[in-house]
């Protein structure tokens, strides 16, 4: 009887439920002002002010032109603000209003989740990617890349790590606002640290290979180096690899200490 | 645990030797195990901070049956449910539903099972239809939109925000939502809190006619007159406890019947035939009102009609019940306090004799 009985019509795919909650997210992300900002505005303009203080000899140092660094500024930022900071927001607002415990009761599995709630805000910051590298070749005279398959390897593991991290940062945030706090010592760190707006060949040695340890780190050397053509296979090796540690690390934390619905 | 058996206590206080025949008891007896739809065997439940919400509890709920779990706030039901849904792992015991591990066996389990949560859980800026169609793409063997909103009464706000809804309406979206996949077996969690008298009663006849169709329910609520008109078997849980489970007839069959009435002017209660032949277990007086509780309601009430008739006199106010499920309840929910206050006592009794001992 209990074989008769199951489910008639079609069973769900993974790709369909992916689709089905990602388009809903999108229809919320399109109704909140503040994340539109947030994602979309704010990493187009932000590389406008980083222009400035690149200015002068740093660059020389670096051995950069204008146009891979604002480059590497505009799709760090890209990374950060659309990818990142809009999702520790997501995943907050999400649990708090116990969406995702809801969505647990049904069909989706738990990494489908936190995909589907990912999709929208990962499909804007490749999309912005597209649009930096664009601008940058029309306006700036950025040069075509030497070794585009780098790049592309690049925004995709940076796109993958700050996703994961977001919902690293989400389990430690309580609310919404905590969330902004929260999701800033990365946005620092990787601002700094990681390439965007300081290029690491200004950094003393020593400093500068702990800096490539940084999450961000590889996917913005890897960028970069897709450009330059700069970079050996052994060096993209070394960034990629670092990179998936990242992801490694940023999932198993997942597994470890993401909640699903509020503390009590 | 068989479902078919009487009365399951799980409290020695009771004594159930008045208990009448249990009303589903021929429906029930010729089921065999194969058609549990939901087994659950001595799950225990603690939370992270040391609190144990469920402690040891068993039951099953058979194919098509609608099983009530009543209980007070706080005594473990929704911890219970939760683990039946999957939500969480239990801290021991075992759990099936339609014969798989919930938790474990999660994508096994889901597309046959709908659930609504005791709180909803909808991004509020979706309009009521969008949050079905999400949830439609999310389910194998889905309705089409349209047909779920109808069925709970919400086609008309389809195109409306969810932040715009009512209480009331946003219980029916995840009555709507928890129907999509017409489930094998449904959860649902206090699913008319919150409703007006009017929703309530929409709300139970699309459960009857669920289960007339052959949907197993599982329902927690702490509403009793919920619990006794939908329900063919029901368990009162307290404190992570099954204090009692039964049908609501078996259940309310372990409370005493009650006649009540005003003692005629010149009479006093030593004038009435006397009490222990009349069937009566005990008895309280209150001004002029007089109580009587009794296991044999029809007896008892005879034999003081009949003794009112030949003195000539007229009983006013006079009230002949059988036992409520309420207080049963209650009844139960004091008992069971009382329990626990004596096991707190019996670890320093166990001390006291052991120190005898040596």
């Amino acid at each position: 009887m209990s074989a008769a009985t199951t489910t008639a019509g079609a069973a769900t795919t993974a790709a369909g439920r992916l689709a089905a909650l990602g388009r809903a997210e999108l229809t919320l992300l399109g109704r909140s002002k503040g994340m539109l900002v947030t994602a979309v505005v704010v990493p187009l303009l932000l590389p406008l002010s980083v222009q400035q203080t690149l200015k002068g000899d740093m660059l020389e140092k670096a051995g950069l032109s204008m146009g891979t660094a604002m480059l590497s500024a505009g799709i760090g930022f890209a990374m950060l603000f659309a990818v990142y900071a809009a999702l520790v927001n997501i995943y907050v607002a999400r649990r708090e209003e116990l969406v995702l415990k809801r969505l647990r009761t049904g069909e989706l599995l738990d990494r489908e989740i936190l995909a589907g709630t990912a999709l929208p805000a990962a499909l804007i910051g490749i999309a912005q990617c597209v649009v930096v590298a664009l601008a940058c070749t029309a306006l700036i005279d950025l040069e075509a890349p030497e070794a585009l398959h780098l790049a592309v390897l690049g925004v995709l593991l940076g796109i993958v790590l700050m996703v994961a991290l977001g919902a690293v940062t989400a389990a430690f945030s309580r609310t919404a606002e905590s969330a902004q706090v929260s999701s800033l010592p990365l946005m620092f760190v990787s601002m700094i640290g990681s390439g965007m707006t300081v290029p690491l060949e200004v950094f003393p040695d020593r400093v500068a290979s702990v800096l490539e340890l940084l999450p961000l780190s590889p996917a913005i050397r890897l960028v970069r180096g897709g450009w330059t053509g700069e970079l050996s296979a052994y060096e993209a090796l070394g960034a990629t690899a670092t990179a998936v540690a990242w992801v490694v690390l940023a999932v198993f934390a997942v597994q470890r200490w993401f909640r699903w619905e509020p503390r009590h | 645990m068989h479902p078919g058996g009487s009365l399951t206590f799980v409290m020695p206080a009771h004594d159930s030797a008045h208990c009448r025949p249990p009303a589903g008891r021929e429906k029930l007896d010729h089921m065999n195990t194969d058609d549990h739809v939901i087994e659950v065997t001595d799950l225990r439940r603690v939370y992270g901070g040391g609190f144990e919400a469920v402690r040891g509890i068993s039951f099953a709920v058979g194919r098509g049956e609608l099983f009530a779990l009543l209980g007070t706030n706080g005594a473990g039901k929704t911890s219970t449910v939760e683990v039946l849904e999957g939500l969480a792992r239990p801290t021991g015991g075992r759990v099936r539903v339609l014969g798989h591990d919930p938790y474990a066996e999660r994508s096994l389990v889901r597309p046959r099972i709908g659930v609504m949560l005791q709180e909803g859980g909808f991004p509020s800026e979706l309009t009521v239809g969008e949050a079905v169609r999400m949830w439609a793409g999310c389910t194998s063997g889905s309705r089409p939109t349209g047909e779920a909103l109808e069925l709970v009464g919400l086609g008309h706000r389809s195109r409306v925000r969810i932040k715009q809804l009512s209480g009331g309406e946003k219980r029916r979206l995840d009555l709507a939502l928890a129907l999509l996949g017409r489930p094998e077996v449904l959860f649902l969690d206090e699913p008319t809190t919150g409703l007006d008298a009017e929703g309530r009663v929409e709300t139970w006849e699309l459960v009857r006619a669920l289960r007339a169709s052959g949907t197993t329910v599982l329902l927690t609520t702490h509403y009793l007159e919920e619990a006794e008109s939908l329900a063919d078997r029901l368990a009162i849980m307290h404190a992570g406890r099954l204090a009692v489970s039964g049908t609501p007839a078996e259940v309310t069959a372990t409370q005493p019947s009650q006649i009540s009435f005003e003692l005629p002017d010149g009479h006093h209660l030593g004038d009435l035939p006397p009490l222990g032949p009349l069937g009566v277990t005990a008895h309280e007086t209150a001004g002029r009102t007089v109580k009587l509780r009794t296991d044999a309601l029809q007896q008892t009430a005879t034999r003081l009609l009949l003794w009112a008739q030949d003195a000539g006199v007229e009983l006013r106010g006079l009230d002949v019940r059988s036992a409520s499920l309420e207080e049963a309840f209650l009844r139960i929910a004091r008992d069971v306090k009382q329990e626990d206050a004596r096991r707190q006592d019996a670890p320093q009794q166990d001390a006291l004799d052991k120190e005898k001992a040596a």
